[in-house]
């Protein structure tokens, strides 16, 4: 297996590029080709990921497997350097089956202006860029990867979005360019401190040379790229519209996928090479945290758009990832690793349902729906499913990720502050509460009750058979999960004790 | 042989001649409607022009000719090959328009060949007298093609300004220049070179900024920018390329030249001028882009933006450890803003063949009628904004590096600002393409699909196969900035 080893990381970012090429070269009209090329390309790809999950060394998480070191700009001694690790191995699985689930679900659900090209050229542009930036190791490399994936999104929301998808779209990009702007200011500043672009060898060195005023300057920069990503609050107001705006499969990938890719940054990047600044600034990214999970639990509330809510809900759900990491801690790292995943499972789900609701009733305003349950029992008791991991039922996967992020704020980091944290814990428990009643009050609103008059007499579609196979992987996950999450736990841990086990 | 003479260092000059008295003569003997083999003698010539070139860089090391007043080193070649492709693609989407319009052919050709032989005599002028000329023989055969359409008002109106703008700032530099020769006593820039630093007078302050000014409006740095918009709105479309990308990297490498090889060792007469020239276009010609409803005037904007994220590694090259950084950024960003931009104007000049309107509003929907086409304009106008995959955003890295070299505070707030700036940058990019994906086609408007003479669409292959190639491996670019900088 020397010939995977070598070649499997590779593969697994570019196979889905040689996919967006060959779908555009074949005509627009011939769609069952397109669609089929999009499906295999992704199905491969997920089968790549398969064999790495199968290769890989399990005993050996903390070390980065798969390893290409390639020369790549010599100039600037960036080099074409990938590995995959515990940390980023789930995060990588993730997106490769949320890629495949979205174009599965996308079979006969094309939003207008239809083109099935246009889309699943995007969809496989954006898988390019999101299994690039979990698997870089060179932060030139997870610059231009993270970047790639801001022109498909740009364009998904902008062709195939709501009504005020244009306003949405150039806010989405002109938000986190500005942060990949300062991002990339940080990234050269740690080049020219510390010498190389090789997250490895600047982790070894954790900002040792680097004095401490300068080393804070350059968290910001890092900072403010990674967090308008997450969304943190206050940088969050791009998420609700682009999320509102976006067709379902590019909700679903924004929420699965896209979003962690800011979290992840803190954890691969900020935290392990600049330790110093990261302890001096864990405590305002608490606070953010925190204020984030009340902010967004409490617009929730106000809304009258089931997706916005989601969109909301999310904010606050990455609240507490964000919290955990915030804690500096192996424990609240691994919690916040398993959260990004439920999260990603859980939410994509609810917006795939969303979607279909939408698809359905043409509406997704709250007061105009209800007794889902009566006309589409099956997809109203998936909704429900869904409500309960959200708001954290021990047994699904939600549980796992936002009960050991809490708990994780008890004892933070060594040189942080004990105090301050508890009170976080005490306010991120207050969401958890918070949580509960918006997504019930949300369930209430549309799965219970008759169906309002005005579709009375409409004939609601239950769950298709694509529908089906687009949703049953992740329900599963979220019951896997939910009942053993050792299986992720287990992965992460290794990783997470050798970055940050002290 | 003649000792001053290095007639392999001089063959790309010679073939460039011998090819401007070739098309001069051939105009002559062909039938009017055969004259479009005029051009074909020149791309030929032009491509010609390369293999010396290629073999100059081969054989290495650096030829030194007529006193030192010509050097041909790494440096010049690299020019010198970008001059003449950048030439070849302007040559390649002049074709149609020229052949369409019923203009005077053969001239065309000649007057373009003329500005090339300005350039690549600019690439290995090391003494401000050949600079001059060389700036001269670039500019004087534009005066006159920017007017080319000589019934359009707008044309004329046009060459004028560029014209009389022209012959100010010729003036001004050549002010200065005297004045830096009073000082120091020599033309030659390795002597200026020693004894900048040593002169302790307020008068050389005064010297070396009337030569940057003159620098200046060549390269439309704001304040010296408002001829820039109205000319290129008004010159011919393939002429407003050339002026936006040959003619402006002809002015920079002057400056790169004058300021490395003459006054490096005096920052403080430079430096601080061109900050103030590179915050102002990079804050002033992304704002006013934004408000461009025209493409092209869009495209005079951001390239006058362009221009102040070129001056950037200017601002800061003797700063801390950064000049052979700077170095290498200007050349690299002078090369990839060359294929973007002659790309988005081989893209304006195919559209507007059809739609006689250089509106951004026209080319709504061209996304459902022209694919390809929209995009490849997408791909130009992502990457003059500077977004992965393609090759704008590591034009923007090296600018990014050089700055976090010098690491002054001058130099960080620069790069703030540059950082700003490509942000606003990216809404006007981002317009084009809204237009052309998010809008369906207008009322009444042709939709039918458009189409691609060969040339054009050659051009804009080319063109778009760097921006995306250079995007994804930006070393086949970097080491010509490395070779250039001498390894």
């Amino acid at each position: 297996m020397n010939w995977f080893q070598d070649w499997a990381l590779t593969l697994s970012i570019f196979l889905p590029a040689v996919g967006m090429v060959i779908i555009l070269l074949i005509p627009r009209a011939k769609e069952n080709a397109i669609k089929l090329v999009a499906l295999l390309t992704s199905l491969v790809t997920l089968g790549v990921g398969i064999g790495i999950l199968a290769d890989f060394d399990y005993s050996n998480t903390g070390v980065m497997q798969f390893r290409v070191n390639d020369s790549w700009i010599d100039l600037i001694q960036a080099r074409y350097h990938l590995g995959v690790d515990g940390i980023s191995l789930p995060m990588l699985i993730l997106s490769m089956l949320v890629t495949v689930l979205c174009i599965v679900y996308s079979w006969n659900h094309f939003p207008e202006p239809h083109n099935p090209k246009g889309l699943l050229a995007l969809i496989l542009l954006l898988e390019v860029g999101m299994n690039g930036t979990f698997l870089a190791e060179d932060l030139i490399l997870f610059f231009v990867f993270f970047e790639i994936v801001l022109l498909p999104m740009f364009f998904m929301i902008g062709v195939w979005g709501g009504p005020n998808r244009e306003y949405a779209s150039i806010k989405f990009f002109l938000f986190t360019l500005f942060g990949s702007a300062l991002m990339l200011l940080g990234f050269l500043a740690l080049f020219f401190l510390a010498g190389t672009f090789q997250i490895p060898a600047l982790t070894a060195k954790a900002g040792i040379d680097i004095a401490h005023n300068t080393q804070n300057l350059i968290f910001l920069g890092l900072f403010l790229g990674f967090a308008i990503k997450v969304p943190m609050f206050p940088f969050h107001t791009w998420l609700p519209d682009a999320h509102t705006e976006a067709p379902t499969v590019g909700s679903v990938l924004l929420a699965a996928v896209l979003l962690k890719l800011g979290a992840y940054g803190f954890i691969r990047i900020a935290l392990p090479t600049l330790p110093h600044a990261a302890e001096t600034w864990a405590p305002w990214i608490g606070l953010l945290a925190v204020v984030g999970i009340i902010y967004g639990a409490l617009c929730c509330l106000a809304q009258t758009d089931m997706k916005r809510l989601i969109a909301f809900s999310s904010v606050s759900h990455m609240g507490f990832v964000m919290l955990g990491i915030a804690t500096l801690t192996a424990f609240g790292i691994n919690a916040a690793i398993f959260g990004m995943v439920a999260h990603g499972l859980i939410t994509g789900m609810l917006f795939f349902v969303a979607g279909s609701v939408q698809h359905n009733y043409g509406t997704r305003e709250l007061s105009r729906l209800g007794g889902l349950l009566t006309s589409a029992p099956k997809m109203g008791w998936i909704l429900g499913f869904c409500v309960m991991a959200s708001l954290g039922l021990p047994g699904l996967a939600g549980f796992w990720g936002e009960f050991p992020a809490v708990l994780s704020a008890y004892q933070p980091a060594p040189g942080l502050d004990v105090t301050t944290f508890r009170i976080f814990m005490v306010v991120a428990a207050v969401g958890t509460v918070l949580a509960a009643g918006y997504l019930l009050w949300m369930y209430q609103r549309v799965a219970f009750g008759t169906p309002k008059p005005e579709f009375a007499e409409a004939h609601i579609h239950d769950v298709s058979k694509i529908e089906w196979l687009a949703w049953s992987p992740m329900l599963i996950g979220i019951v896997v999960f939910g009942i053993y999450p050792e299986a992720i736990f287990g992965i992460t841990n290794g990783a997470v004790m050798k970055l940050y086990g002290g | 042989m003649n000792p001053g003479w290095d007639f392999h260092a001089l063959a790309p000059l010679i073939v460039i001649v011998i090819t401007i008295v070739v098309v001069l003569f051939a105009d002559f003997f062909f039938e009017y409607r055969g004259r479009f083999r005029t051009s074909q003698f020149a791309t030929f010539g032009v491509l010609a022009a390369m293999v010396p070139v290629v073999t100059l860089a081969v054989d290495g090391g650096t030829r030194v000719m007529f006193g030192g007043a010509i050097v041909v080193d790494p440096y010049a070649l690299t020019m010198q090959g970008f001059f003449l492709v950048a030439t070849y693609i302007t040559l390649l989407i002049s074709v149609d328009y020229i052949g369409d319009g019923d203009y005077y052919q053969g001239e065309f050709y000649v007057l373009m060949l003329t500005s090339l032989l300005g350039m690549l005599v600019m690439t290995t002028a090391r003494d401000m007298i050949s600079i001059f000329v060389a700036l001269e023989t670039i500019s004087i055969p534009t005066f006159v093609l920017a007017g080319w359409r000589k019934h359009d008002r707008k044309s004329n109106e046009a060459s004028i300004k560029y014209y009389l703008i022209g012959v100010i700032s010729s003036a001004l530099m050549l002010y200065g220049m005297s004045l830096v020769f009073g000082l120091t006593g020599s033309t030659l820039l390795s002597e200026i070179s020693t004894k900048v630093a040593s002169i302790d007078e307020p008068l050389l302050i005064v010297a070396v900024f009337l030569t940057l000014v003159g620098f200046a409006f060549k390269v439309s740095a704001v304040p010296f920018h408002f001829w820039a918009p109205d000319t290129y709105e008004g010159a011919p479309t393939p002429v407003t390329a050339y002026l936006s990308v040959a003619s402006k990297a002809g002015g920079f490498v002057a400056l790169l030249t004058i300021v490395y090889f003459g006054f490096f060792d005096a920052p403080d007469t430079w430096q601080p001028v061109i900050w103030v020239l590179a915050a102002a276009s990079m804050l002033l010609g992304n704002l006013a882009a934004l408000r461009q409803t025209n493409i092209v005037r869009m495209l005079a904007y951001s390239s006058i933006a362009q221009g102040g994220f070129l001056l950037v590694p200017f601002a800061v090259a003797a700063d801390g450890g950064a000049a052979k950084a700077s170095f290498e950024a200007v050349i690299i960003y002078l090369l990839i803003y060359g294929a973007m931009n002659l790309g988005a104007f081989a893209v304006v000049i195919t559209l507007a063949r059809r739609t006689k309107s250089a509106e951004i509003e026209s080319y709504a929907g061209l996304g459902s009628y022209a694919p390809w086409l929209a995009l490849l304009m997408s791909a130009f106008m992502f990457s003059l904004a500077g977004v992965p995959p393609f090759a704008g955003w590591f034009a923007k890295f090296v600018m990014f590096r050089s700055v976090l070299e010098a690491g002054t505070p001058a130099a960080t707030v620069l790069g703030v600002i540059a950082a700003v700036s490509s942000v606003i940058a990216f809404f006007y990019y981002a317009r084009v393409a809204r237009e052309m994906w998010f809008h369906s086609v207008r009322e009444g408007a042709d939709a039918s699909p458009v189409q691609m003479p060969i040339a054009l669409t050659f051009a804009m292959g080319v063109c778009g196969v760097i921006v995306l190639a250079v995007g994804v491996y930006p070393q086949a670019f970097a080491f010509l900035g490395d070779f250039a900088a001498g390894g």
